[in-house]
């Protein structure tokens, strides 16, 4: 066990190195880009580019710039924002977090309950005309541009039927925390909610439905109805709990990828100001040092995340578990 | 110790009694099935009507609508039920200008955006962009996925682990993310790789960008068959009777990979058309003064609430694309695996 | 009515099972009928694609692939199964009328407990508390011969040997002391010396526990060990059917010669060489007009392409074939089949 757990935790650092490593290639070394004329921003002086220049160590090697980069995010802790100059980065990562984490904490409640709610539905009534009804839905969902449905949701929920009882609560877009008001926390996060919900539901629901059919014949199966249990007793208690084995670890890669920043399209649509929306921010006015500490920050929460499904997936298949 | 053989009279089977069933070949098999399968056909039906009113976009422009849907418009004049109007009204309140709704009419059919344009012209430009990228980065994605998972499967050893490992990290990043970070980089100066130099407003750009972040998306599962194929016994065969067989080999790994990608194709150019239009929203994708129907849906944020068609039409080709392609894709997998769908209990015996 | 008169068990009367395909309908099996009495082994014996399986499927209705088409009557005590719903075969299965299949591994629900497993089916069919059904469950395993059940009632199917599977799904099918037992090649994924040890054991609790037994294989090895009666299965049909003893002195059908005679065996003299039926089974959507064994039959003549031959009773006592060769000359042609050059190497 504890050799596994070494293993895991060196890989997590392999990927995060890695992450980090090329996103910092990214940016400071692709051919034909000149970093520090990047991070000054519009018509800069020579003076300011030199200064940047002297900060980041630019002039020195490659590996010592990266060296410089990482002890800033992680020893010191004092890299500081370029395009906001005095604020840090960390403490703007650590003020965004709690949001992207209210955004996809319940946006992953709604849509658990929803795909599982379509996905045994569909696979139940097979045969039927609302198989192929719940599919399409599924897959309207998986169609949709997330952005876009947000921006449909915003018009309705904002302008269109704002005036009527069903969205006159729907406050203009932004956030508040929970500690300071958490019925207005909701309101602002119900209409996100349920828009990063619908992609998630139309996958998960196919992709749970598939696993169930495929579980039907299953030789297991065949010995469980041959034991004389109920349908139903088959459905929920032996295909739905190995279908769930695949059904989690996905969940868990795109819970942590989400968390990591992967709502970054869902934030800057509801004005949401979380991780996603820092990252969109700092890239497009080239914030390098934000880029990267968020970049980082994401990569750690990835690679948690395959960390902890891998563990969960030992917990779900005993085959799996080292004796 | 008794050897097995065949009684004598086994050359003569009763042919005439036991009908040949007449071999078909799996490819002719599986167009077979899909062409059974109704959802498939129609969406694929939906899906060539789009490309084709979408390359068509010079004729509407030219032709029905009679405008240049890249050039602003700000001055112009229509003419409605005889009456002349101006495409930039001013407000009520006489602060700032609105563009005209749908005139459901060959002019500014979905009515213009904030520059003027006609928005159905752009509509359709948008989709050429739009399709462009998108087919295009697919096939990009394939090929050198196509190429980097044969050489690790094959190769094995060192090659397969390097190339493994890579594959693993770059797919580590969410897709989106990496083309983010990409793009915002490349937009700037666009890219110059020795004497190749790609334009940052060439539409070249962004489906270069996708089409190299999912790579390791199509690698993993054409690696898989090719390890498959290698790994089979008449394989292993061929190759103890002597190298010259890596011909025989690529006959047998070939069609094996191309079934993946054939595969994986349909499902391929809706995601990239999706991240299209996520870069493009976001004004880091395609460049004005093109059009595609992210950057369409971006144009029309300001719009949203006088004006929502600016930005829902362009979702709704999107929508209806990535669906049509979504729908085909399973019909595709459904007919050249149909494993999952004919399972008949064991053998029948 | 005298004692040995007892209504039997089950009776099978002319099963037919087909499946519409899109490239036709299938028929898998076409007429098969036997009756079985308490504490009698039946042996069904064929080839894969014969039909063995699916009919003993259709036998406890497990088959629900909406296009199976059933016919025939299946009256297990008095009642014909066929027409009974869902819900009362439920009752029926599991608790009167148990199957086990052939691959123990794949058989078993990976991720539950092995007591749990047979709990469940206790607990399913009679209203015991979970504690009970628990040490239910490990005498159980104890009776299947499983070292230490206290400790293995809680280890994974992953964590068992291959015969040890199976001697859990053994148990698992006896727990409710079902009146028949239907194992559906039961040895067929284990060694030979597992083999016998299973073999024994089933012996053993067919008269422990009295519960009529069909055992579907295609090792005649098997049906020899244990079965009371046989029917010989090719491509859907019935070849053969009669008590043991008769199947192995005295065969009727050129089917059942070609799979004597491709078994070595201790008690004859070495043949120079063992038979191997030559061609392939038919398709079963494609079948022959006539007999469908007679495109590999050596001894067909003209009518066997024509007519199908009718199972009937030509040797006596209850021992039926479907063959159109006259009786007198089987004999040699059996042993022609059987014991190929004996005359050559005399």
């Amino acid at each position: 066990m504890l050799a596994f757990i070494v293993r895991r935790t060196l890989w997590m650092l392999m990927v995060m190195f890695a992450i980090s490593l090329l996103v910092f290639l990214i940016f400071f070394h692709t051919p034909g880009i000149d970093p520090a004329r990047q991070m000054a921003g519009r018509n800069p002086t020579p003076q300011t580019i030199a200064a940047i220049k002297q900060e980041f160590g630019l002039n020195k090697p490659l590996p010592e710039q990266y060296v410089l980069m990482m002890n800033h995010l992680f020893i010191s802790r004092d890299l500081v924002s370029y395009t906001n100059r005095g604020l840090k980065v960390l403490p703007q990562i650590e003020a965004a977090a709690p949001v992207t984490f209210s955004l996809v904490l319940g946006a992953a409640v709604l849509w658990i309950f929803g795909s599982i709610i379509i996905g045994v539905s569909a696979a139940v009534l097979r045969g039927t005309i609302w198989d192929p009804l719940l599919m399409v839905v599924a897959l309207i969902g998986i169609s949709a541009p997330v952005f876009w449905v947000g921006e449909v949701a915003n018009m309705l929920t904002q302008s269109k039927f704002h005036s009527s009882p069903l969205f006159s609560w729907v406050p203009p877009l932004g956030y508040t925390s929970f500690s300071s008001d958490p019925a207005m926390w909701a309101k602002h996060l119900i209409i996100p909610w349920i828009t990063l919900a619908i992609l998630y539901i139309g996958f998960y629901g196919r992709v749970l439905r598939s696993s169930l059919i495929e579980s039907q014949s299953e030789d297991y199966i065949r010995t469980a109805r041959a034991k004389g249990l109920s349908e139903r007793r088959v459905l929920f208690r032996h295909s739905l709990r190995t279908s769930m084995i695949t059904f989690i670890s996905l969940f868990g890669l795109d819970f942590g990828a989400l968390v990591g920043g992967g709502a970054l399209l869902t934030e800057v649509v509801f004005g949401l100001p979380g991780v996603g929306y820092l990252t969109y921010n700092s890239l497009s006015n080239l914030d390098l040092p934000v880029i990267m500490g968020t970049v980082v920050y994401g990569a750690f929460f990835i690679v948690l995340a395959n960390a902890l499904v891998d563990v969960g997936y030992a917990f779900l298949d005993p085959r799996i578990r080292p004796t | 110790m008794a050897e097995v053989a065949t009684a004598p009279e086994a050359g003569q089977l009763a042919t005439a009694d036991s009908p040949q069933i007449a071999g078909k070949s799996p490819w002719g098999l599986a167009w077979r099935r899909l062409r059974r399968d109704r959802a498939a056909i129609a969406a694929l039906i939906v899906f060539v009507l789009i490309v084709v009113t979408s390359f068509a976009a010079p004729l509407y422009a030219n032709h029905i609508a009679h405008t240049d849907p890249f050039q602003s418009n700000v001055d112009g004049t229509i003419t409605q039920n005889g009456k002349k109007v101006s495409v930039l009204q001013t407000n009520a309140l006489g602060i700032g200008v609105t563009p005209i709704g749908p005139t459901w009419h060959s002019q500014y059919f979905l009515g213009a955006d904030s520059q003027g344009r006609d928005v159905m012209a752009r509509l359709l430009y948008g989709g050429r962009a739009s399709l462009l990228i998108g087919i295009g980065s697919a096939l990009i994605a394939c090929l050198l996925a196509a190429i980097v998972g044969l050489v690790a499967g094959f190769f094995g050893g060192l090659i397969d682990s390097i190339l493994s490992r890579l594959m693993d990290v770059i797919w580590a990043f969410p897709v989106y993310l990496l083309a983010i970070c990409i793009s915002t980089v490349l937009l700037v100066k666009g890219l110059q790789v020795g004497p190749v130099g790609v334009n940052p407003n060439s539409l070249w750009l962004p489906t270069i960008i996708i089409g190299v972040v999912y790579v390791p998306y199509v690698a993993r599962p054409i690696r898989g068959q090719v390890l498959s194929v290698r790994e089979k016994e008449y394989v292993e065969a061929a190759i103890a009777q002597g190298a010259s067989n890596l011909r025989l080999i690529f006959s047998d790994v070939l069609p094996n990979v191309v079934t993946v990608v054939i595969v994986l194709l349909p499902l391929m150019i809706a995601n990239t058309i999706l991240t299209e239009a996520a870069l493009s929203f976001l004004s880091i994708g395609v460049r004005p003064p093109n059009a595609s129907w992210g950057t369409i849906i971006g144009d029309g944020q300001e719009l949203l609430y006088v004006r929502p068609w600016v930005s829902i039409a362009p979702g709704i080709m999107i929508l209806l694309t990535v669906l049509s392609l979504n729908v085909l894709g399973d019909g595709v997998r459904d007919a050249l695996d149909p494993r999952a769908k004919l399972r008949v209990e064991g053998d029948g015996s | 009515m005298t004692d040995s008169d007892q209504p039997p068990l089950l009776e099978v009367n002319n099963l037919r099972v087909s499946f519409r395909t899109e490239d036709g309908l299938v028929r898998a099996v076409d007429g098969i009928s036997f009756t079985l009495r308490k504490g009698e082994v039946l042996g069904i014996v064929g080839e894969s694609g014969s039909g063995k399986s699916v009919s003993m499927m259709s036998v406890m209705r497990l088959i629900i692939d909406p296009n199976a088409v059933f016919e025939g009557e299946v009256i297990y005590k008095g009642r014909d199964l066929m027409k009974l719903s869902q819900d009362e075969m439920r009752d029926i299965r599991g608790k009167e009328i148990a199957m086990i299949f052939q691959d123990p591994m794949t058989s078993l629900n990976p991720v539950y407990r092995v007591g749990w497993q047979i709990a469940e089916q206790i607990r399913n069919h009679e209203d015991v508390s979970k504690r009970e059904a628990g040490s239910r469950a490990i005498e159980l395993l104890r009776a299947v011969g499983i070292p230490k059940p206290e400790l293995r009632v809680n280890d994974y199917p992953h964590q068992f040997s291959g015969g040890m599977r199976q001697r859990v799904m053994i148990a698992m099918g006896l727990s409710c002391n079902p009146d028949l037992l239907i194992a559906d090649e039961p040895t067929t994924a284990l060694d030979v010396t597992i083999q016998a040890q299973i073999l024994e054991l089933i012996r053993r609790l067919k008269s422990e526990f009295g519960s009529a037994i069909v055992m579907i294989t295609h090792d005649l090895g098997v049906v020899a060990d244990i079965a009371d009666r046989v029917v010989v299965m090719y491509s859907g049909r019935v070849v053969e059917q009669s008590e043991k003893r008769e199947i192995f002195y005295n065969p009727q059908h050129p089917y059942t010669w070609g799979l004597l005679g491709s078994i070595a065996r201790l008690d004859r003299p070495k043949p120079p060489r063992l038979t191997a039926i030559p061609g392939t089974p038919p398709s079963l959507i494609d079948l022959p007009t006539g007999c469908n064994f007679a495109p590999r039959c050596r001894f067909r003549f003209d009518q066997c392409g024509i007519e199908d031959p009718p199972l009937v009773d030509k040797v006596g006592d209850g021992h039926l074939d479907a063959c159109l060769l006259p009786v007198d000359g089987r004999a040699s042609q059996r042993e022609a089949v059987i014991n190929p050059g004996m005359a050559e190497s005399a």
